[in-house]
């Protein structure tokens, strides 16, 4: 059976998988990380979003075999180690941003890849369209779309550039 | 999904070998297409050629022309300040295909290779007269795609590269199915010296196509007006749930409009 070797929230990891294991298999299946979810399992809603070397995919559309030696972060490595959340997570409490927290960690992984990737400021637009690969059922993204803007300047540390908004 | 053997070769001539040899082994771009195919069991390849390997990735531009590699990811190219500048609604049409998990993986390549009648790539292809290299040849747009899902490649025959001449204006207008962002219709427009081309994905039966009264009306008027009363004929045109052939003909006409009000 083939292996892969990848590093999963910082640890080394080493898993038999086939060739037709999912990532999202390799993560819930294999190594226990049922925070990543399966919503519609055809690459639209979102809920499996983690990321790879940094960037946000779809883990129910990537062979885990195609993850060998690379770094996945998913809603579990998020936190501190002692449990302080990260800004995104604080965030979407603050703001309410979920309800039933189905989409949510899609949700937050997708949304700390976009304010990582726009250093110089999104615009409420700018974050509408970021969210377009992740589907909420409950809340209708008005609260989302507001902790994500309150996240950008805990994340880069410094107010919101003026002509970002 | 099936079963199958997953390979990474790390050289084009290996991938090439790796898919001559077997012919129902398949090439993996970004997947985001062929993977969620396996899901649904439409295919049952014996082995998977990942192309990630080859280094077929980067984006240049020189003499006229803008060159994507075949793996280049339609994030990168949708970001790429070289392609802003040189083709903007390229850029444009990269950064509006999926959403930005599908546009970290899809890639140019495979996006092209597949030839899906709703996607967005082949517009502009097909608009621009872009040039198709591949492992074994140089294959001209009008000559590459020929129906849905259906291209002059070989099968063991892989695209390394695009080459887009650069026009001197253009533009993408696509009226996007809601859920997938796919087009339901979507019109590029692209002036030349020498005339303009206008192509049409999402809307054919038979995939993406050159759309010959417009680019006529277009050449003697690159406005608005021009072109935006130039009838398409419903017969060839798709009806599904999400659109009649009738009403994909009258959104020709307003997305063309629409992309040569937006090239300016």
């Amino acid at each position: 059976m083939p292996q892969v070797t990848l590093t999963v929230n910082g640890k080394s990891e080493t898993v038999d998988v086939e060739g037709r294991t999912l990532l999202v298999e390799l993560l819930r299946e294999k190594l226990g990380l049922t925070g990543t979810h399966v919503g519609c399992d055809t690459s639209q809603c979102g809920a499996c979003v983690v990321h790879v070397n940094g960037m946000s995919v779809k883990s129910c559309t990537m062979l885990a075999l195609q993850t060998e030696g690379a770094a996945v972060t998913t809603i579990e490595g998020l936190a501190k180690p002692d449990g302080t959340l990260h800004p995104m997570q604080e965030m979407f409490r603050e703001h309410h941003a979920l309800q039933c927290g189905f989409c949510t960690p899609g949700m937050v992984m997708s949304a700390v890849d976009l304010v990582q990737s726009h250093p110089e400021g999104l615009t409420e637009q700018q974050i509408r369209h970021g969210l377009e690969g992740n589907l909420c059922r409950c809340t209708g993204y008005h609260n989302i779309v507001k902790a994500i803007a309150a996240a950008w300047p805990l994340m880069h540390g410094k107010a919101m550039p003026e002509a970002a908004e | 999904m099936y079963d199958f053997t997953y390979l990474k070769p790390s050289t084009l001539p290996e991938a090439v070998s790796l898919l001559s040899s077997d012919t129902e082994a398949k090439a993996l771009a970004g997947g985001m297409t062929f993977i969620p195919v396996l899901k649904q069991r439409l295919a049952r390849p014996t082995k998977l050629v990942d192309l990630a390997g080859l280094g077929l990735s980067g984006i240049s531009v020189a003499g006229g022309k803008v060159r994507i590699a075949a793996m280049t990811t339609h994030m990168t190219v949708a970001d790429s300040p070289d392609v802003q500048k040189a083709i903007p609604a390229l850029a444009k049409l990269a950064g509006g295909i999926g959403d930005k998990e599908v546009r970290h993986r899809g890639t140019i390549g495979g996006s092209l290779a597949n030839n899906d009648p709703s996607a967005c790539y082949p517009s502009a292809v097909l608009a621009l007269g872009a040039t198709i290299l591949t492992n074994k040849r140089i294959i001209a747009a009008d000559d590459y795609f020929q129906g849905m899902f259906a291209t002059a490649l070989e099968p063991d025959e892989l695209i390394t590269a695009v080459e887009f001449p650069v026009p001197e204006k253009a533009a993408y207008m696509k009226f996007p199915n809601p859920a997938s962002r796919y087009a339901i219709v979507g019109v590029f427009v692209a002036k030349f010296p020498t005339g303009a081309r206008v192509a049409v994905t999402g809307a054919g039966q038979s995939g993406v196509f050159r759309h010959a009264a417009m680019e006529e009306a277009l050449g003697k008027s690159f406005s608005p007006e021009a072109v935006g009363n130039v009838p398409t004929d419903a017969e060839n045109l798709n009806s599904d749930i999400h659109a009649s052939a009738e009403y994909r003909a009258h959104l020709i006409g307003v997305m063309a409009r629409r992309a040569v009000a937006a090239a300016g």
